[in-house]
């Protein structure tokens, strides 16, 4: 008792420099995005001013002239296009995959868990070249062959591409948690005489439903935020464009326009969802990570 | 026997798409890196000739090729023991101590990993500029006279790119020490506390040994990563030329057309970074601690 009071002014004063240390973090965190919502408000000749001053008005015709002039809005629609179909395609490929590759075992079956996994430590940045030229040649081809090109500038090939780059892990992330299930579950269901679909459709895939969601997530975000596949994929410029490609573009000619209010209206725009999304289900999200525990 | 052959089946028709999608979209790329890096393509025509290490030997006199190199390399060590050292510290404070308001700071630390490489490359350009931007303002007012660094411009360039990286990564890699600290018994800490031992102690003696091998992969996982991520913040936030990394080289190198030396450049970096993290591996064996 003695020692603690002595410790006393000493724990305070620990107490105080942990506190101090925390909320810088979180000021140097939250100052900047914040900063971005404020100045997405803001009149384009407060931009030459100091950079603390608050909006002199709503000015959310900033957000209107992203959406309209600099295309945002259709560039959103092709984002929402792409990510859905991706996580679909995903989500109807990965999950009997990795169900079948965690609890059959079958001629080939370790092979196949091993590429996968060595799939994992496969990044699209590497492969995003021979892709690209795999579907140009594929392209060249068709042209020859029908008069028209089909893969490159394709939404549909895009959400392709996406759903194919993110099958390591999500494939990794559902076999260990069907590894975790007991046998006795599709025992039981062969009994009562369920084929071998309708187990896993109607019994085991409803018991993954934590993982499926925390897949969804990661995948959502992943897809959404990509821009490195899609800008060589989608390279056309009159072509369909995604959220972040297109805003890469706009930051270039607003820094030449020096139309700084739609360019803020434009990363608020592509920040958003995944702001939103990310609060409603924060909680699932930090804990999900411990799940995977890397990243690409 | 006709069972055997409806579980067959069953098992064919779940596992085939995505080993079709993954052998074409993944494998396939994964060997043409490989063997492109040996040929010369056009940058019209899809033929191509073979020209052995020719590419990699033109690689090796390349200066743009070794400074872009020795910025993955001083970006990726500086990254990851900043971040490294950052996200350990606070974890294991935010997992010790009882603070107020544990959730909120764990809330705010997570969502720089939320946002888009390129929303964050808006966000420091923001920070970065020149004339009133956010930083330059601040140092401005700490000193008492105007500050006008060229954070984007050399030499500094290099700096932002570190400063936008660990921004980024630290809150992740801090949430996820944090679940694996809490994890740790907590009478070991009231065992030690009897036998004198203080809080940083405690951190080095009980904390990074019980959670070592959870570091050990991390780190791994982090320096493949570092290298992709500095390509991602380089390509939407600086201008072209003004700093490559390794993989920014190689897209380049596909932007001018010659797809062989770019694969070259690629495998380079893919031996590079598989060796770098072999090593790391090696040099963090420890004997794995039980609880």
């Amino acid at each position: 008792m003695k020692k603690r009071n002595k410790d006393f002014t000493g724990d305070t004063l620990y107490k105080l420099f942990v506190y101090v240390a925390l909320i810088t973090l979180v000021v140097v965190i939250i100052v900047p995005v914040g900063w971005v919502f404020l100045a997405s408000l803001k009149e384009n000749s407060q931009f030459y001013g100091n950079p603390w001053v608050l909006p002199n008005g709503l000015h959310f015709e900033n957000f209107v002239n992203a959406w309209n002039a600099a295309n945002m809005g259709s560039y959103m629609l092709n984002s929402a296009i792409v990510t859905a179909l991706a996580l679909c395609l995903l989500l109807v490929v990965a999950l009997p995959a990795a169900y079948c590759l965690s609890r059959f075992r079958f001629r080939g079956s370790k092979f196949l868990n091993i590429c996968f996994m060595a799939g994992l430590f496969i990044n699209v940045n590497y492969i995003v070249v021979p892709i690209f030229l795999m579907l140009k040649d594929g392209d060249a081809w068709l042209k020859s062959a029908f008069g028209s090109t089909f893969l490159l500038n394709n939404l549909f090939v895009l959400a392709v591409v996406y759903a194919a780059t993110a099958l390591p892990f999500t494939i990794y992330l559902l076999s260990g948690y069907f590894a975790t299930l007991p046998h006795a579950f599709e025992e039981a269901a062969y009994i009562d005489g369920a084929g071998y679909g309708r187990t896993m459709i109607q019994i085991i895939f409803p018991m993954a439903k934590p993982s499926i969601i925390t897949i969804i997530l990661f995948n959502f975000l992943s897809f959404w935020n990509e821009y490195i596949i899609s800008m060589t994929l989608m390279s056309s410029s009159k072509g369909a464009k995604t959220l972040p490609v297109g805003l890469l573009n706009l930051m270039q000619t607003s820094q030449a326009k020096t139309d700084f209010g739609q360019l803020y209206a434009g990363l608020v725009l592509v920040m958003l969802p995944t702001l939103i999304l990310y609060i409603c289900v924060q909680k699932k999200l930090t804990q999900g990570m411990t799940v995977g525990g890397l990243k690409g | 026997m006709k069972q055997h052959a409806g579980r067959n089946r069953f098992i064919a028709l779940c596992v085939a798409p995505a080993t079709i999608l993954f052998t074409i979209f993944m494998i396939l790329p994964t060997l043409n890196v490989f063997r492109m890096s040996l040929f010369e393509r056009g940058a019209y025509s899809p033929t191509e000739t073979f020209v052995g290490f020719q590419n990699f030997k033109a690689l090796f006199n390349d200066a743009k090729f070794i400074s872009s190199m020795q910025n993955t390399i001083l970006l990726t060590v500086v990254v990851t023991v900043v971040t490294f050292f950052f996200a350990l510290v606070f974890a294991g404070i935010l997992t010790r101590e009882k603070i107020k308001g544990q959730n909120f700071f764990r809330i705010v630390f997570y969502i720089p990993n939320i946002l888009s490489v390129v929303v964050i490359a808006g966000i420091f350009s923001a920070i970065y500029k020149p004339e009133n931007g956010m930083l330059n303002n601040i140092l401005s007012m700490l000193s008492g006279e105007t500050v006008m660094i060229l954070w984007k411009d050399q030499p500094m360039v290099i700096v932002s790119i570190i400063i936008a990286m660990v921004w980024q990564a630290i809150g992740y890699y801090m949430v996820m020490y944090m679940a694996s600290m809490s994890a740790v018994s907590e009478s070991l800490y009231e065992s030690s506390a009897l036998d004198g031992a203080g809080r940083l102690t405690q951190f080095f003696q009980i904390t990074l040994p019980l959670i070592w091998t959870n570091i050990r992969t991390t780190l791994t996982f982090f320096i493949i990563s570092t290298i992709n991520m500095s390509f991602l913040f380089v390509k939407a936030m600086v201008a072209k030329g003004m700093a490559d990394v390794g993989l920014s080289f190689m897209y380049n190198q596909k932007d001018a057309g010659l797809y062989g030396y770019s694969m070259a450049a690629g495998v380079v970096l893919f031996l590079f970074s598989f060796l770098l993290s072999g090593a790391v591996n090696m040099v963090t064996k420890r004997d794995v601690l039980q609880m």
